[in-house]
Protein backbone atom coordinates (compact mmCIF):
# COMPACT_ATOMS: atom_id res chain seq x y z
CA UNK A 1 0.00 0.00 0.00
CA UNK A 2 2.92 2.36 0.67
CA UNK A 3 4.17 1.66 -2.82
CA UNK A 4 0.89 2.90 -4.29
CA UNK A 5 1.25 6.18 -2.41
CA UNK A 6 4.85 6.57 -3.57
CA UNK A 7 3.91 5.82 -7.18
CA UNK A 8 1.05 8.32 -7.04
CA UNK A 9 3.43 10.93 -5.65
CA UNK A 10 5.89 10.18 -8.43
CA UNK A 11 3.17 10.56 -11.07
CA UNK A 12 2.12 13.88 -9.53
CA UNK A 13 5.72 15.14 -9.40
CA UNK A 14 6.21 13.99 -13.00
CA UNK A 15 3.14 15.87 -14.20
CA UNK A 16 4.32 18.99 -12.36
CA UNK A 17 7.79 18.61 -13.90
CA UNK A 18 6.26 18.29 -17.37
CA UNK A 19 3.74 21.10 -17.17
CA UNK A 20 5.39 23.87 -15.13
CA UNK A 21 6.78 26.76 -17.18
CA UNK A 22 9.95 27.50 -15.21
CA UNK A 23 12.85 25.19 -15.97
CA UNK A 24 14.40 25.30 -12.49
CA UNK A 25 11.05 24.44 -10.86
CA UNK A 26 10.72 21.61 -13.33
CA UNK A 27 14.12 20.26 -12.30
CA UNK A 28 13.18 20.45 -8.63
CA UNK A 29 10.00 18.49 -9.32
CA UNK A 30 12.05 15.88 -11.22
CA UNK A 31 14.41 15.52 -8.27
CA UNK A 32 11.40 15.12 -5.96
CA UNK A 33 10.30 12.21 -8.15
CA UNK A 34 13.81 10.74 -7.96
CA UNK A 35 13.93 10.96 -4.17
CA UNK A 36 10.50 9.32 -4.01
CA UNK A 37 11.95 6.56 -6.20
CA UNK A 38 14.72 6.13 -3.66
CA UNK A 39 12.09 5.79 -0.91
CA UNK A 40 10.23 3.31 -3.05
CA UNK A 41 13.35 1.18 -3.38
CA UNK A 42 13.58 1.15 0.41
CA UNK A 43 9.95 0.04 0.67
CA UNK A 44 10.58 -2.68 -1.91
CA UNK A 45 13.47 -4.07 0.19
CA UNK A 46 16.32 -2.89 -1.99
CA UNK A 47 18.58 -0.78 0.26
CA UNK A 48 21.66 -0.82 -1.99
CA UNK A 49 19.57 0.50 -4.88
CA UNK A 50 18.17 3.24 -2.65
CA UNK A 51 21.66 4.47 -1.74
CA UNK A 52 22.80 4.45 -5.37
CA UNK A 53 19.65 6.20 -6.56
CA UNK A 54 20.10 8.94 -3.93
CA UNK A 55 23.67 9.71 -5.03
CA UNK A 56 22.87 9.52 -8.75
CA UNK A 57 19.80 11.71 -8.34
CA UNK A 58 21.75 14.49 -6.64
CA UNK A 59 24.45 14.32 -9.32
CA UNK A 60 21.79 14.49 -12.04
CA UNK A 61 20.19 17.56 -10.51
CA UNK A 62 23.54 19.33 -10.24
CA UNK A 63 24.37 18.56 -13.88
CA UNK A 64 20.95 19.63 -15.15
CA UNK A 65 21.02 22.88 -13.17
CA UNK A 66 24.44 23.58 -14.69
CA UNK A 67 22.86 23.12 -18.09
CA UNK A 68 19.87 25.37 -17.52
CA UNK A 69 21.04 28.13 -15.21
CA UNK A 70 20.50 31.63 -16.70
CA UNK A 71 19.13 30.08 -19.86
CA UNK A 72 15.41 30.28 -19.34
CA UNK A 73 13.48 31.19 -22.42
CA UNK A 74 9.83 31.86 -23.28
CA UNK A 75 7.97 28.98 -24.85
CA UNK A 76 6.83 29.39 -28.45
CA UNK A 77 3.12 29.28 -29.09
CA UNK A 78 2.87 28.93 -32.87
CA UNK A 79 3.19 25.70 -34.81
CA UNK A 80 1.28 22.49 -35.30
CA UNK A 81 0.16 21.95 -31.73
CA UNK A 82 -3.13 20.23 -32.61
CA UNK A 83 -1.55 17.54 -34.78
CA UNK A 84 1.23 17.13 -32.24
CA UNK A 85 -1.15 16.61 -29.32
CA UNK A 86 -3.46 14.24 -31.20
CA UNK A 87 -0.56 12.09 -32.41
CA UNK A 88 0.94 11.96 -28.93
CA UNK A 89 -2.33 10.97 -27.25
CA UNK A 90 -3.03 8.31 -29.89
CA UNK A 91 0.42 6.83 -29.45
CA UNK A 92 0.13 6.78 -25.66
CA UNK A 93 -3.32 5.18 -25.90
CA UNK A 94 -2.00 2.41 -28.17
CA UNK A 95 0.90 1.90 -25.78
CA UNK A 96 -1.39 1.61 -22.75
CA UNK A 97 -3.71 -0.88 -24.50
CA UNK A 98 -0.84 -3.12 -25.57
CA UNK A 99 0.80 -2.87 -22.15
CA UNK A 100 -2.49 -3.88 -20.51
CA UNK A 101 -2.55 -7.08 -22.56
CA UNK A 102 1.13 -7.69 -21.90
CA UNK A 103 0.73 -7.22 -18.15
CA UNK A 104 -1.71 -10.13 -18.00
CA UNK A 105 1.12 -12.47 -18.98
CA UNK A 106 3.44 -11.30 -16.23
CA UNK A 107 3.60 -13.04 -12.85
CA UNK A 108 1.35 -11.40 -10.27
CA UNK A 109 2.74 -8.72 -8.00
CA UNK A 110 4.40 -10.36 -5.01
CA UNK A 111 5.08 -13.76 -6.56
CA UNK A 112 8.22 -13.43 -8.68
CA UNK A 113 9.76 -16.10 -10.86
CA UNK A 114 12.80 -17.23 -8.92
CA UNK A 115 14.18 -19.76 -11.39
CA UNK A 116 17.70 -18.35 -11.71
CA UNK A 117 17.91 -16.24 -8.60
CA UNK A 118 16.73 -19.12 -6.42
CA UNK A 119 20.04 -20.79 -7.11
CA UNK A 120 21.86 -17.55 -6.36
CA UNK A 121 19.99 -17.31 -3.07
CA UNK A 122 20.71 -20.92 -2.19
CA UNK A 123 24.41 -21.04 -3.06
CA UNK A 124 25.43 -17.41 -3.12
CA UNK A 125 27.00 -17.20 0.29
CA UNK A 126 28.88 -20.51 0.11
CA UNK A 127 30.25 -19.76 -3.36
CA UNK A 128 31.23 -16.12 -2.90
CA UNK A 129 31.40 -15.46 0.83
CA UNK A 130 29.53 -12.15 0.47
CA UNK A 131 26.60 -11.49 2.78
CA UNK A 132 24.98 -8.93 0.49
CA UNK A 133 23.66 -11.00 -2.40
CA UNK A 134 23.24 -8.03 -4.73
CA UNK A 135 26.97 -7.35 -4.46
CA UNK A 136 27.63 -11.05 -4.96
CA UNK A 137 25.64 -11.11 -8.19
CA UNK A 138 27.03 -7.81 -9.49
CA UNK A 139 30.66 -8.56 -8.79
CA UNK A 140 30.88 -12.34 -9.02
CA UNK A 141 28.10 -14.15 -10.88
CA UNK A 142 27.51 -11.42 -13.45
CA UNK A 143 30.74 -9.49 -13.31
CA UNK A 144 30.80 -9.03 -17.09
CA UNK A 145 27.83 -6.73 -16.61
CA UNK A 146 29.88 -4.57 -14.26
CA UNK A 147 32.72 -4.59 -16.80
CA UNK A 148 30.40 -3.48 -19.60
CA UNK A 149 28.97 -0.82 -17.30
CA UNK A 150 32.45 0.59 -16.75
CA UNK A 151 33.03 0.49 -20.51
CA UNK A 152 29.81 2.43 -21.10
CA UNK A 153 30.78 5.04 -18.51
CA UNK A 154 34.17 5.51 -20.19
CA UNK A 155 32.49 5.80 -23.59
CA UNK A 156 30.17 8.44 -22.15
CA UNK A 157 33.11 10.40 -20.70
CA UNK A 158 34.91 10.27 -24.05
CA UNK A 159 31.73 11.45 -25.74
CA UNK A 160 31.36 14.39 -23.35
CA UNK A 161 34.99 15.39 -23.88
CA UNK A 162 34.61 15.14 -27.66
CA UNK A 163 31.40 17.18 -27.69
CA UNK A 164 32.48 19.98 -25.38
CA UNK A 165 36.09 20.47 -26.50
CA UNK A 166 37.29 23.85 -27.74
CA UNK A 167 40.08 22.74 -30.05
CA UNK A 168 39.22 22.60 -33.73
CA UNK A 169 36.79 25.49 -33.69
CA UNK A 170 39.25 28.16 -34.80
CA UNK A 171 37.82 28.49 -38.31
CA UNK A 172 34.47 29.79 -37.11
CA UNK A 173 33.89 33.49 -37.08
CA UNK B 1 -1.62 -5.41 -11.30
CA UNK B 2 -2.65 -1.91 -10.22
CA UNK B 3 0.93 -1.25 -9.16
CA UNK B 4 2.18 -2.17 -12.61
CA UNK B 5 -0.43 0.07 -14.20
CA UNK B 6 0.61 3.04 -12.04
CA UNK B 7 4.17 2.42 -13.16
CA UNK B 8 3.05 2.44 -16.81
CA UNK B 9 1.14 5.68 -16.25
CA UNK B 10 4.37 7.22 -14.97
CA UNK B 11 6.06 5.94 -18.15
CA UNK B 12 3.33 7.59 -20.21
CA UNK B 13 3.88 10.93 -18.45
CA UNK B 14 7.51 10.81 -19.54
CA UNK B 15 6.54 9.73 -23.05
CA UNK B 16 4.09 12.64 -23.33
CA UNK B 17 6.86 14.99 -22.23
CA UNK B 18 9.26 13.67 -24.86
CA UNK B 19 6.77 13.67 -27.71
CA UNK B 20 4.98 16.92 -27.01
CA UNK B 21 7.42 19.42 -25.55
CA UNK B 22 9.78 21.49 -27.67
CA UNK B 23 12.34 22.55 -25.10
CA UNK B 24 15.38 20.27 -25.03
CA UNK B 25 15.62 20.44 -21.24
CA UNK B 26 12.01 19.30 -20.98
CA UNK B 27 12.83 16.37 -23.26
CA UNK B 28 15.74 15.44 -20.99
CA UNK B 29 13.38 15.62 -18.00
CA UNK B 30 11.02 13.26 -19.83
CA UNK B 31 13.91 10.84 -20.37
CA UNK B 32 14.61 10.97 -16.64
CA UNK B 33 10.98 10.20 -15.77
CA UNK B 34 10.96 7.22 -18.17
CA UNK B 35 14.16 5.94 -16.60
CA UNK B 36 12.63 6.17 -13.11
CA UNK B 37 9.53 4.28 -14.17
CA UNK B 38 11.48 1.48 -15.85
CA UNK B 39 13.75 1.05 -12.82
CA UNK B 40 10.73 0.97 -10.54
CA UNK B 41 9.00 -1.58 -12.79
CA UNK B 42 11.97 -3.95 -12.77
CA UNK B 43 12.24 -3.81 -8.99
CA UNK B 44 8.47 -4.31 -8.66
CA UNK B 45 8.69 -7.49 -10.75
CA UNK B 46 11.26 -8.92 -8.36
CA UNK B 47 9.36 -8.06 -5.19
CA UNK B 48 8.02 -10.84 -3.01
CA UNK B 49 5.21 -10.37 -0.52
CA UNK B 50 6.47 -10.12 3.06
CA UNK B 51 9.98 -10.66 1.75
CA UNK B 52 13.08 -9.16 3.19
CA UNK B 53 16.19 -7.56 1.72
CA UNK B 54 18.69 -9.96 0.13
CA UNK B 55 21.31 -9.53 2.81
CA UNK B 56 22.23 -12.58 4.85
CA UNK B 57 22.03 -12.51 8.62
CA UNK B 58 22.97 -15.08 11.19
CA UNK B 59 19.64 -16.43 12.36
CA UNK B 60 17.20 -15.84 9.52
CA UNK B 61 15.71 -18.25 7.01
CA UNK B 62 16.96 -17.86 3.47
CA UNK B 63 13.82 -18.75 1.56
CA UNK B 64 11.89 -15.51 2.00
CA UNK B 65 14.06 -12.98 0.21
CA UNK B 66 13.13 -10.71 -2.66
CA UNK B 67 14.70 -11.37 -6.05
CA UNK B 68 18.34 -10.14 -5.97
CA UNK B 69 18.89 -10.56 -9.72
CA UNK B 70 16.62 -7.71 -10.82
CA UNK B 71 18.16 -5.51 -8.14
CA UNK B 72 21.64 -6.21 -9.50
CA UNK B 73 20.46 -5.38 -13.02
CA UNK B 74 18.79 -2.16 -11.88
CA UNK B 75 21.98 -1.17 -10.07
CA UNK B 76 23.72 -1.30 -13.45
CA UNK B 77 20.87 0.57 -15.09
CA UNK B 78 20.94 3.48 -12.63
CA UNK B 79 24.64 4.16 -13.23
CA UNK B 80 24.21 3.87 -17.01
CA UNK B 81 21.32 6.32 -16.70
CA UNK B 82 23.69 8.83 -15.10
CA UNK B 83 26.16 8.39 -17.98
CA UNK B 84 23.34 8.88 -20.49
CA UNK B 85 22.15 12.01 -18.70
CA UNK B 86 25.64 13.53 -18.71
CA UNK B 87 26.03 12.87 -22.44
CA UNK B 88 22.62 14.31 -23.35
CA UNK B 89 23.15 17.40 -21.18
CA UNK B 90 26.53 18.06 -22.82
CA UNK B 91 24.89 17.82 -26.26
CA UNK B 92 22.21 20.27 -25.09
CA UNK B 93 24.82 22.76 -23.81
CA UNK B 94 26.67 22.53 -27.12
CA UNK B 95 23.44 23.14 -29.06
CA UNK B 96 22.76 26.19 -26.90
CA UNK B 97 26.23 27.53 -27.62
CA UNK B 98 25.80 27.05 -31.35
CA UNK B 99 22.18 28.16 -31.87
CA UNK B 100 21.40 30.27 -28.81
CA UNK B 101 18.15 28.45 -28.06
CA UNK B 102 16.74 25.28 -26.55
CA UNK B 103 13.75 25.22 -28.91
CA UNK B 104 13.99 22.24 -31.25
CA UNK B 105 11.94 23.91 -33.98
CA UNK B 106 14.56 26.67 -34.25
CA UNK B 107 17.45 24.26 -34.66
CA UNK B 108 17.24 23.89 -38.41
CA UNK B 109 20.32 25.38 -39.95
CA UNK B 110 22.58 22.86 -41.64
CA UNK B 111 26.12 23.82 -40.75
CA UNK B 112 29.17 21.67 -41.05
Amino acid sequence: MEIHLILLFMIFAGIVAVEVKDLISSLIALSAAGLALSLGFLVLKAPSLAITQLVVEILCVIILIRATINKDLPMVKDGRWFFNTVATVLFIGCFLVFSYFALKELPAFGQPLMRVSGEYLAGGFTQTGVANLVSAITLNFRSYDALAEAAIIFASIIGVLAITRRIGKTNEQ
Amino acid sequence: MSTYLLCFILFCVGLYCILRKRNIVKIIIGLGIIEYSVNMFLVLIGYRMQGRAPILAKDQAINNMVDPLTQAMVLTTIVIGLALMVLVVSIAIRIYEKYGTFDITKIRRLRG
